[in-house]
């Protein structure tokens, strides 16, 4: 660790733990590291899943599937285990860590091809070719004249839902920060993704348990059944007194720039029954400042759509006493 | 032979396992790029990267520092080393007409520019992306149908005209008008474009997935100008193909050419990104129907132009027109065809080329007709059933269309079908059923063969056939052990290798109607050198063992009906393709099949899955009920695809392929693909050649989009008329 971390850290150096987004960039050219360091010598001291029945610890080296099919996540925050099961496919569950899930990048399509010249996001100033070009897949919340790109992963939302926090190490010490501080929107500077110091790594996530997370889920709506990005999706954690929310907390993917809450649409919920009318109103709360692009302004409806449907499929899961 | 044309037997028709399907999955089948030749270079392409103008300068410094680079291969430094030839729409080899490295003008995004040959394959990659380019753009068409300047063309040969459309659709009481369209897409083969080339002496042997090696084989010695007798091309498992490996491509010159340079052997794989312009692909189509029927659903008129983007230097077109006209009773018929010239790579054959997208709009345009007239599509089909094709008057050999809908029917239970829009919902769910006809035509061509047989029983059967998958090897064999009487076991078999003897392009679905009667041809030879001509399969073992002949091997070529006389040559030239479907002068042949689908689509958010499909076949004689099923199926689960997923998106400000990788191109998965079901219908066809078989390759695709669509309408209400259809569409 203490190695790792006296690494001189610039940007020339690219951290690996599974490897299944950097080694993608990296064949693609998007990053062109001049060293890569690997991280999984520390998988043994942060690959834990530890329980103790108030807060859930995941160290930042477990891998997606082994979070996925752990017992006390499945019986205790389902919202966790299903943003990890419905992401990417087996193989690449096998491999990822979590760490590398929620730093992953965005699927944008000029951003991963070198040969489009106008990304900002790769090349700090040098443009958008996404706000002119195809952008289906792109965000209607959080964008910038300077960037569009969708956050692409799905386990960032579960986390933020359940108001989790991040440790981090680095060469001025460990630090720990609120997870919901952890990405940045694109504003005028696409190209920085995240609040971690320059070398900084995250060990791990804590994320502490309420009334709310045992009914708690995950709906991502995609284009096919499986191994596929969201179009739309929603981390939904409710808190019931008989009809009436108690307590709610919402997490948006596929639709923003980064993890997005919607503190919105939980306001508009709290006190009130969740019917089928409170649940459209709090997520037309939810997209109430969306920026539609030229092809993907039905993500507005389905966005809402999608969170309309997750709150009502949570308002009605069953426990035993 | 008894009575039936076709009686029962041991092996045809028996679900027989793939001859090769111990190789395929231990990984010994060796399939081109798997072959290692010593002192392999590695080849590596550079493509590029605007839609239309010049190369200026080449800066190739940075490239050529790379350690490890051999050599670079540019319009400059290769001059003309390889000829300009005619393309195969010109009556020559290549798909397109552009010669390879040919000069400096960019027809398309993605066209080939540079070869860097390397040490290692890593060392060309990097040596390729450091190539660095000036360009001078030309104004484009990069926007393709939509570019307001592009050229369309009719293609005069094309148009059919019978009897009056306007007056009979002026007069029609019930009419249908509609415009649609379906996207480019690419098929994609698993295994990639790859070739090897080797120099021995002058004599050059090209390793390649091919689904026709004497075309690669001819036509590369056209571009090389040498004799085509010094050229061998070997393709023994090709792992996937649907058109996109029909014929010779830009490559392979480039791999020849830069394996003489260096004298060694070159290998060239191809990226997935690259494939999407190595060779053709479905392009883009438009459709404008109309149709006219009475009060019992009777056709009065019909009407079907479409439009296929084509690249400016190809007039491609797929134009199955002449099939939309000739499916139903029609008395006044009006059709045609016309390419819309862009800036894009030139477009090719992909599994049921014309047949898909022109089956999508007619069978749409069908279900619009039988909702207005509010009757069963089924019903709607049925009063439109014929049994001779309405522009020619020819009779079908053999047509069982209706068969196919309502074995389909039951197994589908269409009976519990109500037929208002949104009438079948099930909880958050809109389900929809629907439902189309299936088509393609039975095409055959010349072939030739060699069977052995030794006085141990055992045969081994040769032709330069092509094993796409699809079953040839486990064909070939059945077919020989049938007709000598041996079980199949004993039966070798070697296909894809220009110097066995020759056989048809494996496209068109006309493989096993080609071939078979070619083996059964050579077997009829061998019969007739043991003095018992005409002798049950039985008897030729015995007759064997009393002739004392250790090995008897023949040779046979077979011309099916309507293929001209003198076309004979052709076939050791190269040049042999599907003839028949509409194409003969006293008939019409189709294997003909009906495709159910049930969609639901999610009340709130949308998703549509298909959780069912029901197809079922009338394809004539089955010689593998096993490999027919996964034709059938795999078809099927195509037609799904190419409704629901498949897209090649294009940036219209350069022509390029966004989705040029299998991550952003979608295709289902299994969780996409529930319950598919394929009923194999009976159908006995005397006339359309000698084995009986109807081509099953890509009748499965045809439809499914329809069915599709038309299951989408049933559940929502909603008519959508352009694929692929995606969530935001029903919304
Ligand atoms: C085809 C495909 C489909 C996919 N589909 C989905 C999907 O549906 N949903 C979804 O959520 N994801 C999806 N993914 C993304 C996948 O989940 C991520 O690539 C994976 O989670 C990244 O984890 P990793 O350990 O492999 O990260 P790596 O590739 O090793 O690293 C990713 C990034 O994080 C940095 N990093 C890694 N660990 C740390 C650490 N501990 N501290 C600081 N920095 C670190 C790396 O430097 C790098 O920048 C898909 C990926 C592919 C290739
Ligand atoms: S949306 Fe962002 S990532 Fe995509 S091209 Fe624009 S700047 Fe680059």
């Amino acid at each position: 660790m203490r190695d790792i971390l006296a690494a001189e850290p610039d940007s020339s150096v690219a951290f690996l733990a599974g490897g299944t987004t950097v080694l993608d960039l990296m064949k693609l050219e998007v990053i062109r590291p001049e060293r890569v360091i690997d991280l999984n010598a520390l998988r043994g001291e942060y690959g834990h899943i530890r329980w103790d029945g108030v807060s859930l610890r995941l160290g930042a080296f477990a891998r997606m599937a082994e979070v996925a099919a752990h017992p006390d996540v499945l019986a205790h925050y389902p919202v966790i285990a299903q943003s990890l099961s419905l992401a990417a496919s087996a193989q690449l569950r096998n491999m990822a860590s979590l760490g590398g899930n929620v730093l992953q990048r965005t699927r944008c399509a000029y951003f991963r091809d070198t040969s489009w010249s106008a990304c900002n996001k790769r090349v700090p100033g040098s443009g958008c070719a996404a706000l002119e070009g195809a952008n289906r897949s792109h965000a209607v919340l959080g964008t910038s004249d300077h960037c569009i790109a969708t956050y692409p992963g799905d386990f960032a939302q579960a986390l933020l839902a359940l108001d989790a926090s991040v440790n981090v190490a680095g060469p001025r010490g460990s630090r720990r920060l609120p997870f919901a501080s952890l990405h940045r929107r694109p504003g005028t500077i696409p190209h920085l993704e995240t609040n971690l110091l320059s070398g900084e790594i995250i060990t791990e996530f804590v994320v502490p348990s309420g009334a709310w997370t045992r009914r708690s889920l995950y709906l991502k709506i995609r284009d096919r059944q499986s191994y596929e990005f969201a179009v739309a999706s929603a981390a939904v954690a409710v808190d019931l007194d008989g009809d009436v929310v108690r307590n709610a907390r919402i997490a948006l993917g596929g639709v923003a720039t980064v993890p997005w809450r919607a503190l919105e649409a939980e306001a508009a919920l709290r006190g009130r029954p969740l019917t089928a009318e409170v649940a459209r109103t709090a997520a037309r709360a939810a997209f109430a400042d969306a920026t539609p692009q030229s092809h993907n302004a039905f993500k507005v409806e389905l966005g809402q759509s999608t969170l309309v449907r997750a709150l009502l499929q949570a308002a009605s899961m069953e426990f035993q006493p | 032979m008894s009575e039936t044309l076709f009686p029962q037997s041991s092996t045809l028709g028996q679900p027989v396992p793939r001859y090769e399907g111990r190789a395929k999955v231990t990984g010994e089948a060796r399939y081109a790029s798997d072959v290692r030749l010593a002192r392999t270079a590695h080849a590596y392409l550079h493509m590029s990267a605007i839609a239309r103008g010049t190369i200026e300068a080449f800066d190739l410094a940075a490239a050529r520092a790379v350690p490890g680079v051999i050599d670079i291969l540019t319009h400059e430094t290769i001059g003309d080393q390889i000829r300009q030839t005619p393309a195969i729409y010109q009556g020559g080899y290549i798909s397109d007409s552009r010669r390879p490295l040919g000069s400096a003008e960019i027809a398309n995004w993605g066209q080939p520019i540079a070869v860097v040959v390397a040490e290692t394959f890593e060392a060309a990659r990097e040596a390729a992306h450091r190539i660095d380019v000036t360009y001078k753009l030309h104004p484009s068409l990069a926007a393709g149908m939509n570019s307001p300047s592009a050229t369309t063309q009719t293609l005069e040969p094309m148009t059919i005209g019978v009897g009056d459309f306007d007056a009979a659709y002026a007069a029609a009481p019930v009419k249908v008008e509609a415009h649609y369209s379906t996207p480019a897409q690419h098929q994609n083969p698993m295994e990639q474009f790859a070739t090897q080339c080797v120099w021995e002496s002058d004599r050059l042997t090209v390793h390649e997935p091919s689904q026709y090696v004497n075309n690669v084989k001819f036509g590369l010695a056209e571009q090389l100008g040498i004799g085509a007798e010094r050229i061998r091309v070997i393709s023994t498992y090709v792992g996937g193909a649907f058109g996109a490996k029909g014929f010779l491509t830009q490559r392979t010159a480039l791999v020849a050419i830069a394996a003489r340079r260096i004298g060694r052997p070159v290998k060239l794989v191809a990226t997935r990104e690259q494939g999407f312009t190595v060779s053709g692909y479905r392009a883009e189509t438009r459709h404008h129907v109309q149709l006219g029927a009475d009060s019992e659903g009777r056709l009065s008129a019909l009407r079907h132009e479409g439009w296929e983007l084509t690249s400016r230097g190809d007039a491609v077109a797929m134009g199955a027109v002449s099939m939309t006209a000739r499916l139903y009773a029609c008395p006044n018929i009006s059709a045609r065809v016309n390419t819309v010239a862009t800036d894009r790579s030139t477009p090719g054959f992909m599994r049921a080329p014309g047949e898909m997208p022109y089956a999508f709009a007619l069978e749409t345009a069908l279900d619009e007709l039988a909702h207005t007239l509010d009757m069963d599509p089924i019903e709607l089909r049925r009063v439109n059933d014929t049994r001779t094709e309405p522009v020619g008057g020819l009779p079908y050999t053999s047509r069982s269309l209706m068969r196919c809908f309502d074995e389909a029917a039951a197994a589908f239970d269409w009976k519990r079908r109500t037929s208002q829009p949104g009438s079948m919902r099930d909880g958050d769910w809109l389900v929809g059923w629907g439902c189309a006809t299936a088509f393609y035509p039975t095409y055959a061509g010349n072939s030739a063969a060699r069977v052995r047989l030794s006085a141990n029983g055992r045969v081994h059967v040769s032709s330069a056939g092509h094993e796409l998958g699809q079953g040839m090897y486990t064909m070939m064999a059945q077919v020989a052990a049938e007709e000598l009487g041996v079980p199949v076991e004993r039966v070798t078999v070697s296909l894809g290798d220009t110097d066995l003897p020759p056989a048809i392009v494996a496209g068109g679905s006309s493989s096993t109607a080609s071939v078979a009667p070619a083996i059964m041809a050579a077997c009829d030879a061998i019969r007739r050198r043991l003095g018992v001509d005409g002798a049950s399969p039985a008897e030729i073992m015995p007759a064997m063992e009393a002739s004392g002949i250790g090995v008897i091997e023949e040779f046979a070529e077979t011309r099916p009906h309507g293929v001209p006389p003198d076309s004979m040559k052709g076939l050791y030239r190269g040049k042999t393709f599907p003839v028949g479907g509409v194409h003969l002068p006293d008939r019409v042949q189709f294997a003909l099949g009906a495709q159910f689908v049930e969609v639901r689509i999610h009340a709130l958010t949308h998703e549509i899955r298909v959780p069912r499909a029901v197809g079922a076949f009338a394809a004539g004689r089955i010689i593998n009920p096993r490999t027919v099923h996964g034709q059938f199926v795999g078809g099927m689960i195509w037609g799904i695809s190419s409704a629901l997923h498949e897209h090649t998106e294009i940036d219209d400000r350069n022509a390029s392929y966004i989705n040029a990788n299998l991550a952003d191109y979608l295709l289902p998965v299994n969780a996409d693909i529930i319950d598919v079901k394929a009923i194999m219908v009976p159908e006995e066809d005397r006339l359309v050649n000698r084995a009986g078989v109807k081509g099953v390759g890509e009748i499965g695709v045809v439809g499914v989009a329809a069915a599709i669509s038309n299951a989408v309408f049933h559940a929502t209400g909603r008519r959508l008329r352009d694929l692929p259809i995606r969530l935001e569409h029903v919304m």
